[in-house]
C-alpha cells in the first residue's frame, strides 16, 4: 500500500529535478498516468463486457448488442473515457508546451518519480525527461492520438468488443509516453516493447481470425529480433559509461568514444538493429503489412503515426552516438533510403487500400531514416511529425472509405473484399469530405508544394547532397547514390499515391448496383478529426522551412508566415551531434551532385512529383480496372512486385522452417535419444541393484525414510571412525 | 510492525517455527477427516505464510551476514549442530516457498481427488523441508533437509501423477539421488579436513569456510557439489528429469517443483559453492564451462520448447531456459549478474508458478494438455486468457514485469565479464517470444471450433483468489524491484568479497599442481575469447 500511494504522490506533484533553466513542469507524470488511468478502467469495463458475452457463447449463441445503428449501452463509458482521457493528456501536454515555449532550457528536465532498478552497481530511475525532442513527440502522441481515440468512437461503433478496444488503445498511448519521455535507455525499452506488445493485441485484435491472430503473433516475434539488438546496445553503453541515462551517456560520450571507432559503431549498430524492428525497415519490415490485419484507427495511430516512429525518434535521441560513428550513420542512411525506394516498388502493385498504405508507410520511414542517418535529426524528426498528420489522415481515410464500402456490402450480403480498391471506384460522388481531405494527404504525402510533405522530404533529400558534398565526407560516391534513390523514390510515390486515389475515388464505380445505394459520407464523429488533421497536413510543413526556401519565392520571398522553427526548436538536443559532424566532415556542400543549389531542386523535385501526379491521374482514371472478382492474376515483373519480391517466402525457407526442423532436432535426437537413451541405459545397468526401486513403489514411507537414514549414517559412521 | 513482532520475541523463534509448524500441521492433517484435510493444509499453510511475513521486517536490510541466527548441538558426537540462520539470499527463497505452497494448495482442490491425506500431509513435509534447505546454516543439517525434500516429490510424483509416473518419479529420483551422494561425500571430506585442522568435529558452515584447500581439493569438492546442484537446477544437459516430472506431477507438485525445488540448486551454488570453493569458482575454465552449460540450456531449451505438443512440458523446458540465465547471472561474478539471477530465481517462481496454476485449470476442465486440442478459448473464458496472457508476458521477460528486472540484470552483469557469452544468451528474448506466442495463440486464440471449448468455463472465485496475488507480485515486482534488491545487495556483496580474496593469493601463487595443469588458465580454450 505504502508503495502506491508514493508512487501516487509523487505522480501528482510538481516534478522536482535536475537541469532545465527557468522552465516550470506542468505535472508532466500526469500525461502519462492519464492514459493508464483509462486502460484500468476500460479495461475492467471490457472484462465483465467479456465475461458477459462469454456466457452468451457458452450458452451457445452470441451477445445482442441491441438492433443496427443503436449504440449499446456498454459502449457509452469507454467512449468518455477513451478520448477524454487522451484530450486531458494533450491539454497537459500543451501547458507544458506552452512553457517550455517561453523559457530557456538548456539542459534536458529530468523528472524523477522513485529508484526503479538499484543494485549497488547499476543505478535507474523511474524518471520523465521533458526537453524539446520529447515535447514534440509528446504532442504529436496526444494530440493526433486523441483525433484517432474520436474517430474510433464511431469507426469501432457496432464492435462487439468496444471497451476492450479502447483498454488497449488507452494502454497503447501510455506505453508510448513512456517510450518518449523516459530519461534513461531502460525506461524507453519499457515503452519500446510495451508499444509492442500494444501492438500485438491489437493486431490480433479480432483474435478469433487466424489470420489476423498470426499476423500480431509475427509482429511481436520479428520486433523481438530488433529488441535483442536494442538490448544488446543498452550493455554496451552500460560498460562503457556505467549508466544508461541519457544526460551523463549523451554528456561523456564524445570523450568516452572515439570518432569512427569499434565501440561507437557497435552500439550504433546494435542500435539500428533494434529500430529497423520497431520502425519497419529492410530486412526486419515484413511485419508491418501484415499489421493492416487490426482495424484501421489502429493502423493509424500505430503503425502509422506513432510507434513505427519510435526507430527514428531514437535514432535522433542517440544523435550524439550515431554521429561518433560515420559507418553507424551511412548504415542508417542506406537502410532508410533502400527501404524507402524497395517499399515503394512494392506499393505500385497493391490493390488492398491497407496495404498501399502500409508500403507507403514502410517507404516514408525510410526517408526518415535516410534525415537522421545523414545528420538531418531535425529533418528526420520534422518528417516524422508531418507523416504522423498526412499518414494518419490517410488511414483514417481509408478506414472512412472502407466502413462504408462494408456497410455497403453487408447490406446486400455481399462477401467482396470492402478492402480492394478494385472493387470501389468513383468513391467521390458518397464521400466528398473524405475525397477531398485524402486529396490534400496525397498532395503532402507527394511532396507538392505547400503540402506539410513537401518541406520535410524535400528537406532530407536536400541534406543527403549537402552531406555527401561535405569537405571531409566519409563516403561521397555513397551519398550520392543514396540522393539519387531518394529522388526516384519520391517519384514513386507520387504515383502510388495517385494510383490508389484514382482507383478508389475516381471513374465510375464498381461495387456493385445494388450496394452503391448504401454507400455513404461519414459521420461527423469521423469527419471532423479528418478535417483537422487535412489543416495539419497543408499548413503543418510551415513550421520548418529552410532559410533558402523561405526567402525564395517558394517562400513568397519570406511574405508566407513560414520559419525555421523546428530546427532551432532542437538545436539543444542535437547540438553535440552537429558540433560532432562540423569537427569531422567540415562545412556542408551548399550545392547537390549534379549542380543545383537547394532551391532549384525543390523546385524540380515539386514540379516532378505533380507532372507524376496529373500525368498518371489523367491515365489512370481512362484505365479500365475490373473488379476483384474479374480481374487477372498480374504477370512478368508486376507479379514479383504484387507477391512483394516473395520476401515473406524467402524468410518462410531459409529461417521459419530450418529454426522448426532444428528444434525437432534438438528436442527428438538430442534430448529424446542421446541423452535420455543414455540416462535410460545406465538405469537398466542399475536395475540389478534397482530391484530395491520396488520397495520405493511400496508407497511406504517408513521403509524409505528407515533405509535412507540407515544408509546415511553407515557412511558417515564409516568416514568419521 | 516492528514493535509488535519485537514484543512476541519474534526473532528468537520464527525460523524454527517456520520449519517446524508445517510439519505440525502434517500431522494435523493425518489426524482430520478426508473431505477436510485441503481445507486445514491450505488454512495452516496460509498461516505459515503470514507468519513469514514478519521476517520482512524482523529482517536488517543493511546487514549481509545471517540473521535471526540460532544453534543448538544436534548430535554432538559428529558436530552436527541444529543451526538456523536467514540472509538476503536465502529471505526471499523462503518467503517465496511459503507463500506458493498454500496457492499451490488451494490450486489442487479439484486436482486431488483420492487418498487426499496423504497428498496434503506430504506436501506441508515437503514445505518443511524446502524451508530448512533455505534456512540451514549447518552443512549436514542442509544436507538432511536437502534429501527430505526428495521423499515427499517422489510420493507425489508416483502416486498422484499421469499415466507414466512411476518411469517420471523413478527418473526424478535416481537423478537426484545420484547428484547428491556425490555431495555427501564432499561434504564428509570437507568435515575432515575441518576436524584435522580445528580438533573438533564440526558441520557449521561459517567453520568449514575458514578451512583451507588448495586449488586441486576446491576443483574437486566444487565438481562434488556442482553435480549435485547442477541437476537439480537443471542445467543441460542434466536436464532430462525435469520435463517428464513436470508432465506427470499433479498440479501441485509441478508448481512446487517449479516454484521452489529447482531453485534449490542455484541456492546451493550462491550459499555453498561460491563461499566454500572461491578458488574453483572464478577458475576460467570452470566458469567457462558453466556458462556454456547455461547458455546452450537458454537458446536450445527454447528451441525443443517451441515445438512441444503438450502444453505443460513446453513450460517445464522453458524452466531450463529461465534457470540458465540464474546460472549465468551467478557465475558472471558481478553484483548486477548475482542479483539479477535470484531476481530471475524470484520471478520464475511466481510465472511459472502461475503458469502451472493455469495448466492445471484448463486440464481440469477438459482432461488434456495437448496444445491443439485447445483453440479461441479467450471468447468463453476471458479472465483465463487475461491472467494467462499477463503471466506469459512476464516469463518471457517483458518490461515491466519481473522477468524483465531479472533476466536484464542478470544479461547486464554477464556481460560486464562475459561479453560474448551475454550476446548469445540475449538472443534468448527472441526465442522465448518464439516458444510462447505461438501456444498462447492456439490454446486463446484462433476460432473457437471445438464444441468442448465452448462449454469451458472461466475462472472461478477460487481460482481467482489463487491467480490474483502472484499476478499483482509479478507486476509489482517489475516496477518496484528496490525492496528486494536492497535487501539481498548485502549478502552478495559478502559472497563476492570472499570470492575476491581468494582471487588474489591464486594470481601470485600460479599454484595448481602437476596433476591439475589441465585446469590450469593458458590451456583453457575457451575462455580467452570469453574474457577480453
Amino acid at each position: 500500500m505504502t508503495i502506491f500511494s508514493t508512487l501516487l504522490t509523487s505522480v501528482v506533484q510538481e516534478g522536482h529535478g535536475g537541469g532545465g533553466g527557468d522552465f516550470v513542469p506542468f505535472l508532466p507524470g500526469l500525461v502519462v498516468l492519464l492514459p493508464l488511468l483509462g486502460f484500468v478502467i476500460n479495461g475492467f469495463l471490457a472484462l465483465r463486457h467479456a465475461r458477459r458475452s462469454a456466457d452468451a457463447v457458452r450458452a451457445g449463441g452470441e451477445l445482442d448488442l441491441g438492433g443496427p445503428g443503436e449504440r449499446p449501452a456498454t459502449h457509452t463509458l469507454p467512449s468518455l473515457v477513451g478520448p477524454g482521457v487522451m484530450l486531458l493528456a494533450f491539454l497537459v501536454t500543451l501547458v507544458n508546451f506552452v512553457r517550455m515555449l517561453g523559457s530557456e532550457l538548456h539542459e534536458p528536465m529530468v523528472v524523477h518519480y522513485w529508484t526503479w532498478i538499484d543494485t549497488g552497481a547499476f543505478h535507474v530511475s523511474a524518471a520523465l525527461q521533458l526537453d524539446q525532442l520529447s515535447m514534440v513527440m509528446m504532442m504529436v502522441v496526444t494530440g493526433v492520438g486523441f483525433l484517432i481515440h474520436v474517430f474510433s468512437v464511431g469507426y469501432m461503433k457496432d464492435d462487439p468488443g468496444y471497451p476492450r478496444y479502447f483498454a488497449y488503445l488507452n494502454l497503447f498511448v501510455f506505453f508510448m509516453l513512456v517510450l518518449v519521455m523516459g530519461s534513461s535507455y531502460p525506461l524507453m525499452f519499457v515503452g519500446w516493447e510495451g508499444v509492442g506488445l500494444c501492438s500485438y493485441l491489437l493486431i490480433g485484435y479480432w483474435f478469433s481470425d487466424r489470420e489476423k491472430a498470426d499476423a500480431g503473433k509475427k509482429a511481436f516475434i520479428v520486433n523481438r529480433i530488433g529488441d535483442f539488438g536494442f538490448l544488446v546496445a543498452m550493455f554496451f553503453l552500460f560498460v562503457t559509461f556505467g549508466t544508461l541515462d541519457f544526460v551523463p551517456v549523451f554528456h561523456d560520450a564524445p570523450d568516452a568514444l572515439v570518432y569512427g571507432g569499434g565501440l561507437a559503431t557497435a552500439i550504433s549498430l546494435f542500435f539500428l538493429l533494434g529500430a529497423t524492428g520497431k520502425s519497419a525497415q529492410i530486412p526486419l519490415y515484413v511485419w508491418l503489412p501484415d499489421a493492416m490485419a487490426g482495424p484501421t484507427p489502429v493502423s493509424a495511430l500505430i503503425h502509422a503515426a506513432t510507434m513505427v516512429t519510435a526507430g527514428v525518434y531514437m535514432v535522433a535521441r542517440s544523435s550524439t552516438l550515431f554521429a561518433l560513428s560515420p559507418v553507424g550513420s551511412a548504415t542508417v542512411a542506406g537502410i532508410g533510403v533502400l527501404t524507402a525506394l524497395f517499399a515503394a516498388t512494392i506499393a505500385l502493385k497493391q490493390n488492398d487500400i491497407k496495404k498501399v498504405l502500409a508500403y507507403s508507410t514502410v517507404s516514408q520511414l525510410g526517408y526518415m531514416f535516410l534525415g537522421v542517418g545523414v545528420g538531418a535529426y531535425a529533418a528526420g524528426v520534422f518528417h516524422l511529425m508531418t507523416h504522423a498528420f498526412f499518414k494518419a489522415l490517410l488511414f483514417l481515410g481509408s478506414g472512412a472509405v472502407i466502413h462504408s464500402m462494408h456497410h455497403a456490402l453487408h447490406h446486400t450480403h455481399n462477401h467482396a473484399d470492402p478492402q480492394d480498391m478494385r472493387n470501389m471506384g468513383g468513391l467521390r460522388k458518397y464521400m466528398p469530405i473524405t475525397w477531398t481531405v485524402m486529396w490534400l494527404a496525397t498532395l503532402a504525402i507527394a511532396g507538392i508544394w505547400p503540402f506539410a510533405g513537401f518541406f520535410s522530404k524535400d528537406e532530407i533529400i536536400w541534406q543527403t547532397a549537402a552531406f555527401g558534398g561535405a569537405e571531409h565526407a566519409p563516403f561521397p560516391g555513397l551519398y550520392t547514390a543514396y540522393w539519387v534513390i531518394a529522388l526516384a523514390a519520391a517519384m514513386l510515390t507520387a504515383f502510388y499515391m495517385t494510383r490508389l486515389m484514382v482507383m478508389t475515388f475516381h471513374g465510375s464505380n464498381r461495387t456493385g448496383s445494388a450496394e452503391e445505394k448504401h454507400l455513404h459520407e461519414a459521420p461527423a464523429v469521423m469527419w471532423v478529426p479528418l478535417a483537422v488533421l487535412a489543416v495539419l497536413s497543408t499548413f503543418g510543413g510551415w513550421i520548418n522551412v529552410p532559410e533558402a526556401i523561405r526567402e525564395s519565392f517558394l517562400g513568397g520571398f519570406g511574405v508566407l508566415p513560414m520559419t525555421e522553427w523546428l530546427h532551432h526548436w532542437l538545436e539543444p538536443v542535437t547540438a553535440t551531434a552537429h558540433h560532432i559532424q562540423e569537427t569531422n566532415l567540415g562545412e556542408l556542400s551548399h550545392y547537390a551532385p549534379f549542380g543545383g543549389g537547394e532551391v532549384a531542386w525543390a523546385v524540380i523535385s515539386t514540379v516532378m512529383a505533380l507532372v507524376i501526379v496529373v500525368a498518371a491521374s489523367r491515365v489512370l482514371v481512362r484505365g479500365e480496372v475490373k473488379p476483384a472478382a474479374e480481374d487477372a492474376e498480374p504477370t512478368g515483373f508486376g507479379k514479383v512486385l504484387y507477391n512483394k519480391w516473395y520476401v515473406d517466402e524467402l524468410y518462410d525457407r531459409t529461417v521459419v522452417q530450418p529454426l522448426l526442423r532444428l528444434s525437432r532436432f534438438c528436442w527428438k535426437w538430442i534430448d529424446a535419444f542421446l541423452i535420455d537413451g543414455a540416462v535410460n541405459a545406465a538405469g537398466l545397468v542399475a536395475r540389478g541393484m534397482g530391484w530395491a526401486g520396488s520397495l520405493f513403489q511400496t508407497g511406504n514411507l517408513n521403509t524409505y525414510a528407515f533405509f535412507f537414514s540407515l544408509a546415511a549414517l553407515v557412511i558417515l559412521g564409516v568416514v568419521v571412525f | 510492525m516492528t514493535l509488535i513482532l519485537e514484543a512476541i520475541g519474534y526473532g528468537g523463534w520464527a525460523l524454527h517455527a517456520l520449519v517446524w509448524l508445517p510439519v505440525l500441521g502434517m500431522l494435523l492433517v493425518l489426524r482430520s477427516e478426508e473431505e477436510s484435510a485441503k481445507h486445514v493444509a491450505f488454512w495452516w499453510s496460509l498461516g505459515v505464510f503470514v507468519l513469514s511475513l514478519g521476517l520482512w521486517w524482523a529482517f536488517e536490510p543493511g546487514w549481509g551476514g545471517m540473521q535471526l541466527a540460532s544453534s543448538t548441538p544436534w548430535i554432538p558426537a559428529w558436530g552436527v549442530d541444529y543451526a538456523l540462520g536467514v540472509d538476503g539470499i536465502s529471505l526471499f527463497m523462503v518467503l517465496l516457498t511459503t507463500f506458493t505452497t498454500p496457492l499451490a494448495i488451494l490450486g489442487s482442490y479439484r486436482y486431488i481427488g483420492k487418498r487426499q491425506r496423504a497428498f496434503y500431509a506430504l506436501m506441508l513435509l515437503l514445505e518443511a523441508g524446502v524451508v530448512g534447505v533455505f534456512l540451514a546454516t549447518d552443512v549436514f543439517l542442509f544436507y538432511v533437509f536437502f534429501e527430505l525434500t526428495l521423499v515427499p516429490m517422489y510420493f507425489i510424483v508416483g502416486i498422484w501423477g499421469g499415466e507414466r509416473r512411476i518411469y517420471a518419479a523413478i527418473k526424478f529420483f535416481l537423478y537426484t539421488a545420484f547428484g547428491s551422494l556425490l555431495m555427501l561425500v564432499g561434504i564428509l571430506y570437507l568435515f575432515m579436513k575441518a576436524k584435522t585442522m580445528l580438533g573438533v568435529p564440526t558441520f557449521a558452515l561459517a567453520e568449514l569456510l575458514q578451512v583451507p584447500l588448495s586449488g586441486t581439493e576446491q576443483l574437486w569438492l566444487f565438481s562434488a557439489f556442482a553435480l549435485a546442484f547442477s541437476i537439480k537446477v537443471p542445467l543441460f544437459p542434466l536436464h532430462t528429469w525435469l520435463p517428464d516430472a513436470h508432465v506427470e506431477a499433479p498440479t501441485p507438485g509441478s508448481v512446487v517443483l517449479a516454484a521452489v525445488l529447482l531453485k534449490m540448486g542455484t541456492y546451493g551454488f550462491l550459499r555453498f559453492l561460491l563461499p566454500l570453493f572461491p578458488v574453483a569458482s572464478q577458475h576460467p575454465t570452470v566458469v567457462s564451462v558453466m556458462m556454456v552449460l547455461a547458455v546452450i540450456g537458454i537458446v536450445y531449451a527454447a528451441w525443443v520448447a517451441a515445438v512441444q505438443p503438450d502444453a505443460k512440458k513446453l513450460v517445464a523446458y522453458t524452466s531450463v531456459a529461465h534457470m540458465g540465465f540464474v546460472v549465468l547471472g551467478i557465475f558472471a561474478l558481478t553484483l548486477n549478474g548475482i542479483q539479477g539471477g535470484l531476481v530471475v530465481m524470484i520471478s520464475h517462481g511466481l510465472s511459472t508458478g502461475a503458469l502451472f496454476l493455469l495448466l492445471g485449470m484448463l486440464y481440469e476442465r477438459r482432461h488434456t494438455r495437448e496444445i491443439e486440442a485447445f483453440g479461441g478459448v479467450g471468447r468463453v473464458a476471458p479472465l483465463f486468457a487475461t491472467a494467462f496472457v499477463i503471466t506469459a508476458l512476464a516469463s518471457i521477460g517483458l518490461p515491466g514485469t519481473s522477468g524483465f528486472v531479472g533476466e536484464f540484470l542478470a544479461l547486464l552483469g554477464t556481460f560486464e565479464t562475459h561479453p560474448t557469452i551475454a550476446i548469445v544468451a540475449s538472443a534468448g528474448v527472441i526465442f522465448a517470444a518464439y516458444y510462447m506466442l505461438p501456444m498462447v495463440q492456439k490454446v486463446f486464440f484462433n476460432a473457437l471450433e471445438k464444441p468442448e471449448n465452448r462449454e469451458m468455463e472461466d475462472l472461478s472465485g477460487r481460482e481467482l483468489v489463487i491467480l490474483t496475488p502472484l499476478v499483482a507480485l509479478m507486476i509489482l515486482v517489475g516496477w518496484h524491484p528496490t525492496p528486494i534488491l536492497e535487501r539481498m545487495e548485502p549478502s552478495i556483496e559478502v559472497v563476492l568479497e570472499r570470492v575476491e580474496e581468494a582471487a588474489a593469493p591464486v594470481m601470485e601463487a600460479e599454484m595448481l599442481p602437476g596433476s591439475e595443469t589441465s585446469h590450469a588458465p593458458e590451456t583453457a580454450p575457451t575462455t580467452s575469447s570469453e574474457t577480453d
